[in-house]
């Protein structure tokens, strides 16, 4: 592979935790041990997949889920003392409660940024007007984006799995064929992108494409509802309608 | 109250107001004042503002009252979305900041333990930013540098002093404990119960 993504991820195995416990509405304070390890697993997957740098602490909670997953698979020990058996979980509840309460507190400080910001504006262009005062939208974080990226591996049809990703789609094309869709196109469906996709390969490339293009700051990324479709929106600075051929 | 009063009211109320304000809002405030009235003198002054040299108006959008600026200034205002947008923190780094706000002094590696990973990056684009600063170095083995906040920080979000950071929401300890030791867990595939 001659294009080499590099992403710098600072979302850390925390976040990826309370994503899946959001995501599949699990209760914090009774994790499902075997559906989260599996889940997690699967993520990291995409991410070598993608070879995506990951940090070493995505493999040690890798590591502490299936200790803890072991653990809670052992029968109790009759040889126990009278002290209660602590639940192996409760040390990972522990940190991820500890974090979650932070993760609140900076949505918080959102709020007075925005607010700070003034954000909320008395502007006169229709346009203007409707992203002063409508629509909401949510982050997309890159874990939507690879819960994304999983659903299109899925739909795409079967085909013998190629490692090695051909010439025959590059990461520079897909960087190029989209950067001319967003010259016609202001928004774009992230699924629409997926969907011309023949196999899987192409699926890969597309999605380091669109990642690629988040990183040189073309595109922003945003969706409606939590959890729903993802819009690829272009950076109105950088891709001009009647842009010239940027090659 | 007379006109004149009424209407420098009902000026006010549209200038603080983030988006249009329809009458039937202007109704509630001002209850003593008929409906007809208020759309009146609205009308008045929104000929007012015409005839002024004003670069916003007063004009009736979505079924309701706002000031306006005119389409000409356009590009300035593009401008100054642009550069309040961009300059918006990262969710990390806003996660980051929270954490240091409320627990300074905190040193990298406790901010580490928190976060769950590496904030090398993060921390250097708050330092530059100024929304943080070295506060010193903690007096045990390997003297880590420990972080706190500036007083930028606070006028970044227009606070007055670290008291006024929202209140943090404190999990409940008694549901940490009470956690189920794993029996039933594993046999049942599906979500347990929400909370």
């Amino acid at each position: 592979m001659s294009y080499k993504v590099k992403l710098d991820i600072f979302e850390g195995p925390l976040d990826l935790l309370l994503y899946l416990i959001k995501k599949e509405e699990l209760d914090i304070y009774d994790i499902p041990i075997s559906k989260i390890t599996e889940q997690y697993l699967q993520y990291l997957e995409f991410l070598k997949l993608l070879d995506l740098d990951i940090a070493g602490d995505f493999l040690v909670m890798a590591a502490t889920l299936m200790h803890i997953k072991s653990k809670m698979l052992l029968p109790p020990d009759e040889l126990a003392q009278e002290e209660e058996e602590q639940d192996p979980r409760e040390e990972l509840v522990r940190r991820l409660l500890e974090y979650k309460k932070f993760k609140e507190a900076a949505s918080s400080l959102r709020d007075l940024e925005q607010r700070r910001m003034g954000i909320f504006t008395r502007t006169s262009t229709p346009q203007e007007f409707v992203e002063a005062s409508g629509e909401e939208y949510f982050e997309v974080s890159l874990f939507d984006l690879i819960n994304a990226f999983s659903k299109a591996l899925k739909d795409v049809p079967k085909e013998l799995f190629q490692e090695i990703i051909k010439d025959e789609f590059t990461v520079e094309q897909k960087i190029h064929d989209f950067y001319h869709m967003l010259v016609e196109q202001p928004v774009i469906y992230l699924s629409e992108l997926f969907g011309k996709a023949k196999n899987k390969p192409e699926v890969i490339v597309i999605f380091l494409a669109v990642l690629e293009l988040i990183r040189l700051k073309e595109i922003t990324v945003r969706q409606k509802s939590m959890f729903g479709d993802i819009e690829i929106v272009r950076n109105a600075e950088k891709i001009r309608p009647q842009a010239t051929d940027k090659g | 109250m007379d006109d004149q009063e009424i209407k420098r009211i009902l000026e006010a109320l549209v200038f603080a107001s983030e988006r249009p304000l329809l009458v039937n809002e202007i109704k509630d405030v001002m209850a003593e004042v008929d409906s007809r009235k208020i759309r009146d003198l609205l009308e008045e002054l929104k000929t007012e503002y015409q005839n002024r040299d004003n670069s916003f108006k007063l004009v009736e959008v979505a079924g309701g009252f706002q000031f306006c600026t005119d389409p000409s200034y356009s590009a300035w205002l593009k401008k100054l979305y642009k550069a309040r947008h961009a300059e918006r923190l990262t969710g990390p780094s806003m996660e980051t900041l929270a954490i240091i706000a409320y627990k300074q002094p905190m040193t990298r590696a406790e901010i580490e333990a928190l976060r769950g990973v590496n904030v090398d990056g993060v921390i250097k684009t708050l330092l530059d930013r100024k929304l943080i600063r070295i506060m010193g170095r903690r007096e045990v083995i390997g003297r880590p540098i420990i972080y706190g906040t500036t007083s930028q920080f606070l006028e970044y979000f227009g606070l007055n002093d670290l008291s006024q950071l929202p209140k943090l929401e404190e999990f409940s300890a008694e549901a940490l404990e009470g956690l189920k030791t794993g029996e039933g867990n594993e046999q049942s595939q599906e979500p347990a119960q929400e909370n």
